[in-house]
């Protein structure tokens, strides 16, 4: 579907930006960019973590204020004060973080933005409807809190559109998406773009850069370092303009005597039935990681993954003790602290206000989860915290995962997404796990920080580790892993060695394919 | 001309530390306005308000006696409030633990010596965690509304106290009168510098508990555990941070200290069980709490400057003949201004003329959780 809308040089600016510029201190976060979005065309904004696309994004859409610089609307110089001016003007921002209120449902989450009065029938009725012209499926009634991130992401989507925007900045939509969900929103994207309507897309995801969209702006350290068509563009070319080096390619070592080794976790006939009425139930999972390998667990969002890893987290107990077995005994009735003294680190979906406190140091979020753990290096008698072992950690982890931050020990939410992540797994390899079970793991993280990631987990399972990896991102799993398994509506498919596995195969089960799954009609929600 | 709040990027520490000021330079304003509104010249009221009960030594005991139960049970309210449990009957924990710490001098009076004390205010510090369990479990078990059932037990305790004094427990001796017999010498807490004044060592025990409290939140893995349950608590959860046992912790410890100042306060300085044993002490430690920004060390001088205003309204009902109500609505003040001083450390104020055109506020409001969700 992609290439066949020609860039559109010939046509009008929408939006025009000369000389953007934004200082926070002594750190030029954005300097003097320019930046032309036609009327009608899909415009990449492409950089690393840090290069300044949110800053220039937050100043186009109104929550920061520039230092100097133009932005010209329709061909008129226009002061984007807040959000509301860039709505009034119709610039529509879906953010990468979403801002919903998990206790009511969609439709009262899109009237609360739209704030115009009207009642919530009618806009749950207009939510409908658009989201099936836009091939968007989403149930407005449902609560926010039952559904998966790729459902959430519909619900700004939807909120945006229903603001009828001429410019829609979309900041990672994809990081959350499978390939079926992405071809869904690179449909709706389409026809956005057949309607005349621009888009200014961030992401870090060269390939699908390369197949949507028509010009690609590129920023590093603050800079334009370049304007390009990506279609002319290879990936490599294009990584080479947002990292200004080679990217290293992840390196899978082969995994050797795999076979023999014993399993470290053991998943036996683990279900569990929902938590709420929108919960998916877990049926009978059966699974084994073995001592050295990588195993991947693929899925379409909100099909079980994030109920699966709270139980095997310990998050939630289980009644069956030999259902979760870790390191040969078991740990179905143990907490998940229990299951971390047994050798288990676990990262989770959600950054912060899961896995980190937002509003707390890395040091202090380096003890979340490792007080038990590491009780006698961190805690001293009596429960008194050790600050300067924690400390020193903390700062060790920031070296070792080249966390990059603004000061030495900063508060979670202070960091990037990317850079929060890193500590947060680095925080769990600083232990050296026999088993490590990550959600997720590079949700939202650019290329550079999401390669180290993943052979960090390679290097982890290679040194004698069992690594459990459940992604919706599957490029991120064929390359990181031995075998790949699909969770499909609550259960779990034989895992296919990475040998035999091909996305064909993987979509396939996704969707369902699975005999005993076939009472199940393709459903991509 | 309008007011707009503007969200800052970062909770503003200069703010967290002037807010009460602040809050306390707008009370004394509402205050002279109040006091010229009664007629009485707000300069002299002041004086006598503020001034005057603090001006000889004396005066300063009877202020460490008002302050010792509002500091203790405040610190204990802190722990809660820092963790996101709302224990609002503090009022009740203290009345029981002065019932519980009573039971020895009312019921043994025989029973004298050294340990006297010491077991009484182990008693009292059991009633009033025993009280604070009830909201506890109503809470863990059937996920009840814990401000309300802490809050209406309040009410029981006072009930149950009053019954006490006027049915099994009044002194047969007494004439009649709803109250238990004299403590006996043994029971009575002893005064810190008998010639000095009557403080006891109820002020003592606050200040003790400030410093542990302020220690366990700062330094501890428990304080560690209060904060990070309190401020998210889906990570306390993945930390292994059980929130059901963190009920039972505050909930136990505040009603703990609560209880502690009620048999302190009872045995020093009442020497018996009435009707009434405290002016609202447990409420007005919920002021002192928030006004000391929920730092045990912050919440000593706030509980002085709260005992102040009852002093003050005692002083200004006798000088002035205005009703000592009025200490009730300088504290009401106090925590209204608080409350909304604080609103700085997270928003800082923009004023926009009518002549500049700009989106409606509402706009604006509608979109302040997303700019901290985006940053």
């Amino acid at each position: 579907m992609g290439g066949t809308v020609s860039a559109n040089h010939d046509r009008a600016n929408l939006l025009e930006v000369r000389g953007l510029t934004k200082i926070f201190g002594t750190l030029t976060a954005c300097d003097h960019i320019d930046l032309n979005i036609a009327k009608g065309e899909i415009h990449a904004l492409l950089g690393e973590n840090g290069a300044g696309k949110s800053t220039l994004v937050k100043m186009l859409f109104g929550s920061l204020e520039p230092n100097s610089g133009e932005i010209f609307w329709d061909g008129k110089a226009v002061k984007i004060t807040s959000p509301g001016v860039a709505k009034k003007l119709g610039i529509g921002m879906v953010f990468q973080h979403f801002s919903l209120f998990e206790a009511l449902t969609a439709a009262e989450n899109i009237a609360l933005s739209l704030n115009d009065g009207s009642p919530i029938s009618t806009i749950a009725a207009k939510a409908r409807a658009l989201s099936f012209s836009y091939g968007l499926p989403l149930d407005p009634d449902s609560l926010v809190g039952d559904l998966s991130v790729g459902e959430r992401q519909r619900i700004e989507i939807i909120r945006c559109l229903l603001q009828t925007p001429q410019l829609i900045i979309l900041d990672e939509p994809t990081s959350v998406l499978t390939p079926q969900e992405a071809d869904k929103l690179f449909e709706t994207l389409e026809r956005l773009r057949a309607e005349g309507k621009s888009i200014l897309y961030i992401s870090h995801r060269l390939e699908e850069v390369k197949r949507i969209c028509d010009r690609a702006t590129v920023l590093r350290h603050g800079k334009v370092v370049g304007h390009c068509n990506p279609r002319q563009e290879t990936a490599a070319s294009l990584a080479r303009m947002m990292v200004g080096s080679e990217v290293k390619a992840v390196v899978r070592a082969p995994a050797e005597g795999i076979e023999t080794a014993p399993a470290l976790l053991e998943i036996r006939g683990l279900t569990r039935k929902p938590a709420t009425p929108f919960a998916i139930p877990l049926k009978n999972i059966n699974l084994a990681v073995r001592a050295g390998e990588v195993i991947g667990i693929a899925g379409v969002a909100g099909n079980g993954q994030g109920e699966f890893f709270e139980s095997v987290s310990g998050e939630v107990l289980q009644q069956d003790a030999g259902s979760v077995r870790i390191r040969g005994k078991d740990a179905g009735g143990l907490s998940i602290t229990g299951r971390r003294l047994m050798g288990a680190a676990f990262v989770p979906e959600e950054r912060l206000g899961h896995g980190a406190a937002p509003r707390m140091k890395l040091s202090e979020n380096l003890l979340l989860s490792r007080h038990a753990t590491d009780g006698k290096a961190f805690v001293g008698s009596g429960g008194m915290v050790k600050n300067g072992a924690v400390y020193s950690a903390a700062q060790r982890i920031i070296t070792a995962m080249d966390v990059r931050k603004s000061a030495p020990d900063p508060e979670a939410a202070a960091l990037s997404g990317g850079n929060l992540q890193k500590f947060i797994v680095g925080r769990e390899l600083d232990r050296k796990p026999g088993v490590m079970v990550v959600n997720q793991p590079t949700w939202g993280v650019d290329a550079g920080a999401a390669a180290h990631i993943r052979q960090a987990l390679i290097e982890l399972a290679r040194s004698g580790s069992a690594v459990l990896v459940i992604s919706q991102d599957l490029d991120e799993l064929f390359e990181l892993s031995d075998a790949i398994a699909v969770m499909h509506n609550g259960e779990l498919s034989t895992p296919l060695p990475i040998a035999e596995a091909t996305f064909e195969k993987i979509g396939l089960l996704m969707g369902g394919a699975e005999p005993g799954h076939a009472e199940h009609s393709l459903e991509v929600a | 001309m309008r007011i707009e709040l503007v969200k800052r990027p970062q909770r503003s520490a200069l703010f967290s530390m002037l807010s009460p000021f602040i809050a306390f330079a707008l009370t004394i304003i509402a205050g002279a306005i109040m006091f010229a509104l009664l007629g009485v010249n707000p300069l002299s009221a002041f004086e006598i308000y503020f001034v005057e009960p603090i001006s000889q030594v004396w005066q300063l005991h009877e202020l460490a006696i008002k302050a010792a139960p509002l500091i203790l049970i405040a610190v204990g309210l802190s722990v809660c409030y820092r963790a996101n449990i709302w224990n609002i009957g503090a009022e009740g924990q203290f009345i029981f633990g002065a019932i519980f710490g009573s039971i020895i001098p009312v019921l043994f009076p025989q029973f004298e010596g050294p340990l006297v004390i010491p077991l009484m205010l182990l008693l009292g510090m059991v009633g009033g965690a025993f009280y604070a369990s009830i909201p506890a479990l109503l809470k863990t078990r059937f996920s009840t509304n814990e401000i309300l059932t802490s809050l209406m037990l309040v009410y029981v305790a006072q009930l149950f106290l009053d019954w006490l004094v006027r049915g099994p427990w009044r002194d047969p001796q007494g004439h009649g009168f709803p109250q238990t017999i004299q403590f006996g010498d043994s029971a009575v807490l002893p005064e810190l510098m008998p010639d000095a004044g009557r403080a006891n060592w109820g002020f003592v025990f606050a200040l003790v508990a400030a410093v542990l409290v302020w220690l366990m939140m700062s330094r501890m893995l428990k304080g560690f555990e209060v904060r990070v349950l309190g401020s998210s608590p889906r990570a306390g959860r993945f930390a292994g941070f059980g929130f059901n046992r963190m009920v039972f912790f505050t909930f136990l410890l505040s009603g703990a200290l609560a209880g502690l100042a009620g048999i302190s306060e009872v045995s020093g300085a009442i020497g018996q069980l009435q009707p009434v044993i405290s002016p609202g002490y447990g409420f007005t430690a919920i002021i002192v709490a928030f006004l000391g920004r929920l730092n045990p060390l912050g919440i000593v001088a706030a509980g002085l400057v709260l005992a102040l205003t009852y002093l003050g309204g005692e002083a200004v009902q006798s000088a002035l003949g205005i009703s000592d109500k009025v200490a009730r609505v300088f504290q009401g003040m106090l925590l209204f201004f608080v409350l909304g001083c604080d609103t700085l450390i997270h928003y800082r104020i923009r004023l926009i003329g009518l002549a500049l055109t700009k989106p409606n506020g509402a706009a604006n409001l509608e979109t302040a959780p997303k700019l901290e969700e985006a940053r």
